[in-house]
């Protein structure tokens, strides 16, 4: 479960989150959508302290990330994160990005971690490109290796953040279509996207946020049908 | 004109002999400087402003004064304050890797900036620490960019260790010139070493390359 109080971050001068409280339920898939400049993307990085909160409190599961006193390392091995660019590392083949942080971070075997790392390489299509180095790989193919680096941690809460807004148009459905099959084992999903359809078919919950505040909060068929807030409905009009 | 290479013949083996010296100094000085210089790069990007300040101070006062003057302050004039002698050796590594130290770790640090800040924040949200991540992440791939630079540098250094004739240490040069002055003629021993240099300079770039290759693998 994650839950975020009051949250507020700033950059100098420019105030980019503006108080922002809502709760996701173990195993809720929640997606995050709102123009660009909303927010979005810093709201959920401030979910594993990629950027640190100004103020507000933001707990996952049973820690306070914002108490200085968590170790922020324990529960980031717990929050798995895909970004729009992937930021596989370069150096490492397709099955070493996968199973570097299990095996350096958890301290998992290295024959444990492969054959870990070659079931969710099996889940996400890509078994045959286990030695293959990023490079090599469609940008699709990396946001599927991405995802299954992520979850080699075994994290309880996945956040992505625009996962396929750096994608060809062409290669946007393999991945969503990974993050949906991952949605229905359970995962609790952070999602900021602007992909509506899928938010309206696989999300449980959608986040409008505008201006760095949380403007509605509603499941998806409410939200994309009837919005409340006239910011909501032209977004809508905009992209639908 | 006075030119004769068969009459330094019987002195090749001793100017030879020089090589192992060189490289001894070149390959020991460059590995400290080399490690010296991601301590300092480590340094200059760290948060804490007493670090940025002692690496940015020591780079600017060990580029901004020339190498000999090092060398000849740590062979003849530390011992006056230490109270016993250095062996020219000893003096002739410990400037060098200071020396470049600092112009290496100024390639590091370029190095490490250069490396998308996607990486480290990648490997922020899987939970690897600072440390870790500097060395199985950041490191390596700033490697890759610089290491034509880096070899740059070794070149430098290799050609640049000649200075250590001036504390008499029977290096490629000091033998040379040795040579020239035993048998009243200088050029030809001097042009055998500008040779011996010059080959170890192009085996350097060779060694370059090939490392270069090996580390672009992933691309």
């Amino acid at each position: 479960m994650i839950k975020v109080d009051n949250l507020h971050k700033s950059f100098g001068k420019l105030e980019v989150l503006k108080g922002i409280s809502t709760t996701i339920e173990s195993g809720e898939v929640v997606a995050i959508i709102g123009p660009s400049g909303s927010g979005k993307s810093t709201f959920l990085r401030c979910l594993n302290l990629l950027e640190q909160p100004t103020s507000g409190q933001v707990l996952i599961g049973e820690y306070d990330i914002t108490d200085k006193k968590t170790n922020i390392m324990k529960v980031r091995e717990n929050v798995g994160m895909v970004f729009q660019h992937f930021h596989l590392f370069p150096h490492m083949t397709v099955l070493q990005n996968i199973t570097y942080a299990p095996i350096k971070v958890k301290g998992l075997s290295k024959t444990e971690a492969e054959k870990h790392g070659m079931e969710l390489l099996k889940k996400v299509g890509l078994s045959e490109k286990a030695n293959e180095y990023p490079n090599r790989l469609s940008g699709g193919q990396k946001q599927r290796v991405a995802i299954a680096r992520a979850l080699a941690m075994d994290p309880e809460v996945m956040l992505f953040d625009e996962p396929t807004s750096a994608l060809d148009p062409e290669m946007v459905k393999e991945v969503l279509e990974v993050m949906k099959s991952l949605a229905h084992t359970g995962m609790t999903m952070a999602i900021v996207t602007h992909e509506m359809g899928f938010a309206r078919e696989v999300a449980d919950r959608v986040l409008f946020l505008d201006g760095g505040v949380l403007v509605e909060d509603a499941p998806p068929a409410e939200f994309f049908s009837s919005p409340k807030s006239s910011r909501a409905k032209e977004f809508l009009e905009k992209m639908l | 004109m006075n030119l004769d290479f068969t009459a330094i013949l019987p002195s090749l083996p001793y100017i030879l002999k020089g090589i192992g010296v060189t490289l001894k100094i070149v390959i020991v000085a460059g590995l400290l400087g080399f490690a010296f210089g991601i301590v300092l790069a480590i340094f200059k990007i760290s948060k804490s402003k007493a670090l940025n300040w002692f690496a940015d101070a020591y780079t600017s006062i060990f580029r901004g004064t020339p190498l000999i003057l090092q060398l000849m302050i740590i062979y003849y004039g530390l011992p006056q304050l230490i109270g016993f002698e250095i062996a020219s050796y000893t003096a002739a590594v410990a400037s060098f890797s200071l020396n470049s130290a600092a112009y290496i770790s100024e390639i590091i640090r370029a190095g490490i900036l250069a490396v998308d800040k996607g990486q480290k924040e990648a490997a922020m949200a899987l939970g690897v620490p600072g440390e870790r991540m500097m060395r199985d992440i950041i490191l390596p791939q700033a490697m890759k960019n610089i290491l034509p630079a880096l070899m740059n540098e070794f070149i430098t250094l290799t050609k640049e260790s000649a200075i250590v004739t001036v504390i008499a240490v029977d290096d490629i040069m000091r033998r040379s010139y040795i040579v020239g002055g035993d048998q009243y003629r200088f050029f030809e021993p001097l042009i055998f070493a500008g040779l011996i240099y010059y080959l170890l300079v192009i085996s350097l770039t060779m060694i370059g390359k090939v490392v270069e290759r090996r580390l672009r693998q992933s691309d």
